[in-house]
Order: C-alpha cells, then structure tokens, then sequence
C-alpha cells in the first residue's frame, strides 16, 4: 500500500472499497435467503470480501 | 465538514458507543459458540442412541402427547415439534397454558415406542448463553434494553461512518501504521475493522432489535389477526388435556387445507401462539425464502372443527426473516465460519474503540478531542 499522499482524498475514493465492502455483504446476506447452490457460493464470496479486505490490509503494511 | 459538526458526531459516537459498548461486548461474546449451537449439540448428542423400532411404524400425535402427560404428569402441553432428521417428537409443557418460559419444560419422544430420548447434556451451558444473550435473565425487559442498545449501536456505527471521511482524508484504504504508536495502531484497526463490517453489522444489529421485539409482535398477531375467531366463545375456558379433540385428526386436517406446505409445530391453546380455543398448526414453504415463513391452521381443539387458515401479517414476516439473518445459519457452514469471523471483527472494534477512548481522555487537553486533530499526528 502507498504511503500517505499529500492530497486530500475525495469521498468517492475514501468510501469506493468500503462501498464495495458493504454491497459484497448485502449482496451475500440476501442470496443465502433466496436459494442454495450457487446462491449460498455467492453468499460466501459476498460476506468474505470484507475478511479478505482486512487480510489484504495486514498482509501490505509497509511498515512491517 | 465544519470543525463544529464534526465535534457533535464526535460526540455522538463517542457517548452512543460508551453505553452500548459493555452489553456489545457480551452480545458477541456469547454469540460466538450460538452461532455454531447445531454443531455443538450435534457433537453433545448421544450417537448411540437410535429409535426403538426403526422400521416400525410411527406412533399417533395422540400417543405422543399421552407420553408427555406421563412424564411430566399435571402439565399441560404448550407446544409440539418435530426433529427433521430422525423420528423424534419435542413437547414443551407447563404448569398452566400462559407460563412463563421459565416455567416451560422441553422434553423429547421417540415416535416409534414413545419412549424418553435422552436431552442433549451441555450442563444447560448453551441455554444458559441463550438466555444471556435474549434478556439477561430479564425477561420482556431485558430484550427491550437489549434492542433499544442495539439502536444506540446502529447510531454508533452511522456517526462512525461519518467520521471516517475525515479520519482518512489523508490515507490510502486499508492503511495501518504499525510502528508509530499503539494509539496509532489501534485507531488504524479500529477504521478499517469497524468500515468494512458496517453493512454486516447494521443487518445482524437490525434484525437483532426486531427479534427483541417477538413478544409484543407476537402478542399483536394474536389480539389482531385471531380476534375474530374467538367471537362466539365469550365465557368459556381453555381446554384441559382431558376436553382437547384428536391432534391428529386437527394436524390431518391443516396438511389437506396446505398440502404443498410442510408441518413445523403446534401451538397448544391458551399461550401466546394461538387463541384460548385453538389449536395453531404451524407449516412453513418448502422453497428456501418461503420455509422460514410459518402459516397457522387453526382447529377447534375443543369439537376438532377446522376454523380457518391465514397468512401472518407484515410485522410476523419481518420477524420470521429477521431469525435467520441474525444467527446467520441459513447457508451451511461456511456462512456460520464467515460469521463468526465478522463478530470477532466486530469485538476487536469495541475493544479498540474503548482503548482509543481511554488514552485518549487521559492525554488529550481538553480542546483537543476531535477527529481532525487526531489526523494531524500522521506525519
């Protein structure tokens, strides 16, 4: 991850992952409601995209 | 935003969080293994046991009941359901047909001899976490405390999304600066952790609160929905054991009026799942969204006469999904894994958040509380 940049960040990108975070869990928490199959497997992807955006932050620390 | 609007949702968060915090904390603590309370019971399960007459053939409703008298002789019988996965017959029964949960007795019945099936032997560790969890032991009042925290939690998390933008105006997504100071660390986990469990959390907090709400829901179907079929009874009283009709020929007579539905319980008159007259025979859908919707027959259950079967309303729907959605056990276990992964989440949130609020109070100059001057350490 880069370091801090000098410029202010717009809302659109303090909030564009954080958005995606919270579609991906809306989109997983309605699908296993709906169905099974494929339905639960999107459920999964969904409600795993908020744990691999925490992974993903832990695993690029720069200053590790 | 102005350094003054900023300082109120500051505020905002701070105290909404500080209240809710503790019973939060408890919340997902005692969450986490409810979560997985099928798998632990399973593995609590007596394996050996098996029907008496596997291949026989079942035994009547009537029967059942008959069992649960002998067993727990001067109860009345509140409630009946049926295990999915093996011919097991669950009767909840009381000493009157209003008591109190407290009071209620659950035991199970083998269909096929009507023989005691030994309860699940945790030390009552899961129902006691249950209770915690549902009322502190508290009763109506406690779930009402615990949905009115968790309305202070989904006001914490809005006002936690608002300081965000501030917080991270300078920073890319995801950053977390390790090796400044612990203060730093944490304050880094707590926006990252707590921004990308927001959806997640206002949904369990949500349908948390409406589950809070069963009771009086529950109590307004019932005095609304059922008002009519109890018209022409003024004056007379809830069936004993000894007056009730045939169960099997009311539950024969709920599956001809709903042959494309499945049986899930029964009602017992006199408690707040059916009128004083009744027997409520509930069926859920057999697709997965309409199998956690439940529709009541209700049969005479003094002459066995089929009354009438009728949708539950709005509110009883809203109830109905919000189970679900907050035990996240509605699609196997890797949903249940992906859950309790986001309610760990959730507890180093709270626990940073509380950490960041106390070092905070202790080094701050008075004037110096707000989000912008916390960003101004990050260089």
């Amino acid at each position: 991850m880069n370091r801090p940049s000098r410029r202010d960040k717009t809302l659109w990108q303090i909030f564009a992952l954080p958005l995606l975070a919270a579609i991906a869990s809306l989109v997983g928490l309605v699908a296993a409601l709906l169905g099974d199959g494929w339905l639960n497997l999107l459920a999964w992807i969904g409600l795993a995209v908020p744990v691999w955006l925490v992974g993903r932050a832990m695993m690029c620390d720069p200053e590790r | 935003m102005k350094q003054n609007t900023l300082r109120v949702w500051s505020a905002v968060h701070t105290w909404t969080s500080l209240i809710c915090t503790a019973f939060m904390l408890m919340l997902c603590l005692t969450g986490l293994p409810l979560i997985f309370h099928d798998e632990i019971e399973a593995l609590l399960d007596d394996h050996a046991w098996q029907p008496a007459n596997p291949d026989g053939p079942l035994l009547s409703l009537d029967a059942m009941l008959a069992a649960a008298y002998a067993n727990r002789p001067g109860e009345v019988p509140l409630f009946m359901s049926f295990d999915t996965d093996r011919p097991v017959v669950n009767v909840t029964s009381g000493p009157t047909p209003d008591a109190a949960s407290g009071d209620m007795h659950f035991a199970s019945f083998d269909r096929t001899s009507g023989a005691l099936v030994p309860a699940h032997d945790d030390g009552g560790v899961m129902h006691f976490l249950l209770q915690l969890h549902t009322d502190m032991f508290l009763g109506l009042p406690g779930m009402l405390f615990l949905g009115a925290m968790g309305l202070l939690l989904v006001a914490a998390i809005v006002s936690g999304v608002v300081l965000y933008a501030p917080f991270m105006r300078k920073l890319d997504f995801g950053t977390l600066r390790t090796h400044r100071s612990r203060r730093l660390k944490w304050l880094d986990y707590h926006n990252l952790l707590g921004i990308v469990t927001v959806a997640w959390l206002v949904v369990v907090g949500l349908t948390g609160v409406v589950n809070t709400l069963a009771n009086p829901i529950v109590d307004a179907w019932r005095n609304q929905s059922l008002a009519d079929l109890t018209a022409g009874y003024q004056g007379a009283t809830v069936p004993t054991p000894a007056e009730m009709a045939s169960l099997d020929a009311a539950v024969a007579q709920a599956i001809k009026a709903a042959p494309d539905m499945t049986l899930q319980f029964v009602a017992f008159p006199g408690g707040s799942w059916s009128t004083d007259y009744h027997y409520a025979i509930f069926l859920h859908g057999n697709t997965p969204l309409t199998s956690h919707i439940i529709t009541p027959a209700l049969v005479d259950a003094r002459t066995g006469a089929f009354a009438d079967m009728r949708e539950m309303p709005w509110y009883n729907k809203a109830l109905a999904l919000s189970g679900p959605l907050h035990f996240g056990d509605y699609g196997g276990l890797p949903l249940k894994i992906l859950w309790a992964v986001l309610d760990v989440l959730t507890i180093i949130v709270l626990v940073t958040g509380l950490y960041l609020w106390a070092v905070r109070r202790r080094t701050a100059p008075r004037d110096d509380r707000t989000p912008l001057a916390a960003t101004g350490e990050r260089a």
